[in-house]
């Protein structure tokens, strides 16, 4: 109990015993220590990369779906693809998933290579796809059961593992529910729950929260937190920009299948944006008119059919200069530069249309 | 939401530990169509009860109905045109082998669709290490245990209804197992070429399960239909099944070679199935 309470997060008790056997478990299966914790004691020690990227290329037909991309991802490392619907991020993760054969470059997932090494790489991988595929005949613990199965595990491990998951996706209530019956939020962290069921070092979360109300995507993150605090890799895809600034250590900026940029959240705002941004309203119609008249306030003008940013080091002052200048804004918000914001620099274009 | 912490399932001393992903991906290359298999197997025991019911109830009301009612006509006007047996004996085997052939028609149509397309459950065991193929073989060979479960059963009520003479009968229960693979490994591999429902499996139940039924010599033997018709029995499991059948259950006579040609045909069309099948699901899954 009192571990229990010692927890940064207490709404979830089974997380505790579950984090630390699955912490324990990597820390035992790893030859050198866990690159987070390597990282932690010594921070220039070059981190064990698990996934490893060059060139790669998928093109189906006359469509390029994924253009000469190259990255790696050290164990540990919470690493995000960000970038619109058809960016190429999910083609990625279904090349790294062994489950779709790249058209060229080189791919190596702990050290081998998915084309040729299908099962062996899956072995490793948990996976949560985009698109929901529960198996909605079989009950809840069932699923994760049967999934466990696949890697030809033992039913006496299986068994008490699936309870544990379940409790760690909070679905310990719903354990003998139809999958039918579970709202989207608990379907998707049902589905995270699968993916765990082999004890995974590598998750694949592709757009883990899409669809899903505020709140079940907050239980979500605070799940996903709880495995990259426990030493797992995650690779995640997502067109949220709070999602990516939440979860992801670094990432890449994806658009038409091509990487327009890489680093840590912050690095990436702190190089393509400004500290702070001005959003001004004037109604749709002034909106495209009216940049002659903001020319020369802050460092950086974009004009949108909805509104008009204003990019600065000091928001609230960029915000006195237009209203000096006689401008009656209908709404303005000063608010910090995000992802979306480098996001629309890099490519002229909204992460969400 | 739990209120309290509840008691660890495993402490640090005796964590509960999966074996090594190596080990997985081995066994799963060794098993992985079994894995699978049991699977579907799970699923089915959901609707275990309709199955039962269907294998007891469609044998029973089919022998009332033709091998009762309708031999009551048939055998008091004659039995010699039935190779000298009575006409519920004559239609049993044929029974037996087209119930079976329909269950595949069901088992290898819509659940493939649903598999690759509506809720894409084949799509979940594929980021497992197992592969396509393996997938496509479990689903094969859960169906077969369906299949075979269903036949037995299905023979055991003709053997109660007194229509099975022969002490070999209890084959026909394999014929039949057969016989559905025979027509529906091949319907499963177009079933996985399918990406668009345009009411096809509809189609295929009105316009090649129903005439295959009704033409492969179930009800009259095949040689009495003009020839117009005739070759249907021939390019049909049916017939096929239906012809081994009642050689096995009371010793029909035929040409060795043609019964030769009956079991060729049948596990030919079974094994071209089962290939074309674990090609299909390669190409629309990948690797």
């Amino acid at each position: 109990m009192q571990e229990y309470l010692q927890e940064p997060f207490h709404i979830f008790p089974g997380a505790t015993s579950l984090l630390r056997v699955h912490n324990e478990a990597i820390r035992s299966s790893t030859q050198s220590p866990t690159p987070s914790e390597s990282s932690r004691t010594n921070p220039d020690m070059n981190p064990q990369t698990v996934i490893s990227a060059r060139d790669l290329t998928k093109t189906y037909g006359d469509l390029t779906a994924v253009d000469n991309i190259s990255f790696d991802v050290p164990a540990g490392e919470s690493f995000g693809l960000l970038g619109p619907n058809g960016a190429g991020k999910s083609t990625t993760m279904k090349m790294i998933g062994g489950v779709s054969q790249r058209t060229s470059g080189s791919l190596n997932i702990m050290g081998l290579d998915p084309e040729s090494h299908g099962p062996e790489v899956r072995a490793h991988l948990g996976v949560v796809p985009q698109q929901d595929n529960l198996d909605e005949e079989l009950r809840v613990r069932e699923n994760l059961i049967v999934y466990g199965r696949y890697f030809g595990l033992p039913l006496s491990y299986l068994r008490p593992k699936a309870d544990e998951l379940l409790e760690f996706a909070q679905l310990t209530d719903k354990a003998n529910s139809k999958v039918d019956a579970l709202s989207g939020g608990m379907k998707r962290r049902l589905t995270i729950a699968r993916s765990l069921i082999n004890e995974p070092r590598i998750l694949l979360l592709d757009e883990p929260t899409t669809g899903l109300d505020p709140q079940a995507r907050h239980i979500l993150w605070d799940r996903l937190f709880r495995l990259k605090e426990s030493g797992v890799t995650l690779i995640l895809t997502t067109h949220y920009m709070d999602e990516a600034e939440q979860l992801c250590d670094r990432l890449i900026v994806v658009d038409k299948g091509r990487i327009m940029a890489e680093g840590s959240p912050a690095n990436l705002i702190r190089e393509h944006s400004s500290r702070e941004v001005l959003e001004l309203r004037f109604g749709s119609e002034r909106n495209a008119t009216i940049g002659v008249e903001l020319q020369g306030i802050g460092e950086r003008l974009e004009t949108l059919p909805d509104r008009v940013l204003i990019y600065a080091h000091d928001g609230e002052a960029a915000l006195e200069q237009v209203t000096s200048r006689g401008l009656r804004p209908m709404t303005s918000l000063v608010r910090r530069s995000s992802l979306e914001d480098v996001f629309l620099r890099l490519t002229g274009r909204s992460l969400v249309d | 939401m739990t209120d309290s912490p509840g008691k660890p399932l495993t402490t640090a001393a005796q964590p509960l530990r999966a074996h090594s992903p190596e080990v997985s991906a081995a066994r799963a290359r060794r098993w992985g169509s079994f894995f699978y298999a049991e699977q579907v197997l799970r699923v089915m025991r959901n609707y275990g009860w309709s199955v039962i019911l269907y294998s007891v109830g469609q044998p029973v009301a089919y022998l009332f109905a033709m091998g009762v009612g309708l031999a009551s006509l048939v055998d008091a006007n004659s039995e010699a045109a039935f190779g000298g047996v009575s006409y519920l004996e004559f239609v049993a085997p044929a029974l037996l082998v087209s119930a079976a052939v329909m269950t595949a028609s069901g088992e290898f149509s819509y659940p493939i669709m649903d598999g690759f397309k509506w809720r894409r459950v084949f799509y979940g065991p594929h980021a497992s290490p197992l592969i396509p193929q393996q997938i496509a073989s479990g689903h094969i060979m859960a169906s077969t245990v369906r299949f075979l479960l269903q036949s037995v059963v299905y023979f055991v009520v003709v053997a109660l209804f007194g229509a099975a003479p022969g002490p070999w009968g209890w084959v026909s229960a394999l014929v039949a197992t057969v016989s559905a693979l025979s027509f529906g490994l091949p319907l499963m591999a177009y079933a996985a070429s399918i990406t668009q429902d345009k009411g096809q499996f509809a189609l295929v139940q009105r316009f090649i399960v129903m005439p295959l039924f009704l033409f492969s010599g179930t009800f009259f033997p095949l040689d009495t239909l003009p020839l117009a018709v005739r070759w249907i029995g021939w390019i049909s499991p049916v017939w096929h099944g239906t012809e081994l059948g009642r050689v096995f259950t009371y010793g029909m006579d035929q040409d060795p070679l043609l019964t030769i040609t009956h079991v060729v045909f049948l596990l030919a069309t079974a094994i071209i199935g089962w290939v074309l099948v674990r090609r299909q699901f390669v190409k629309r899954m990948g690797s």
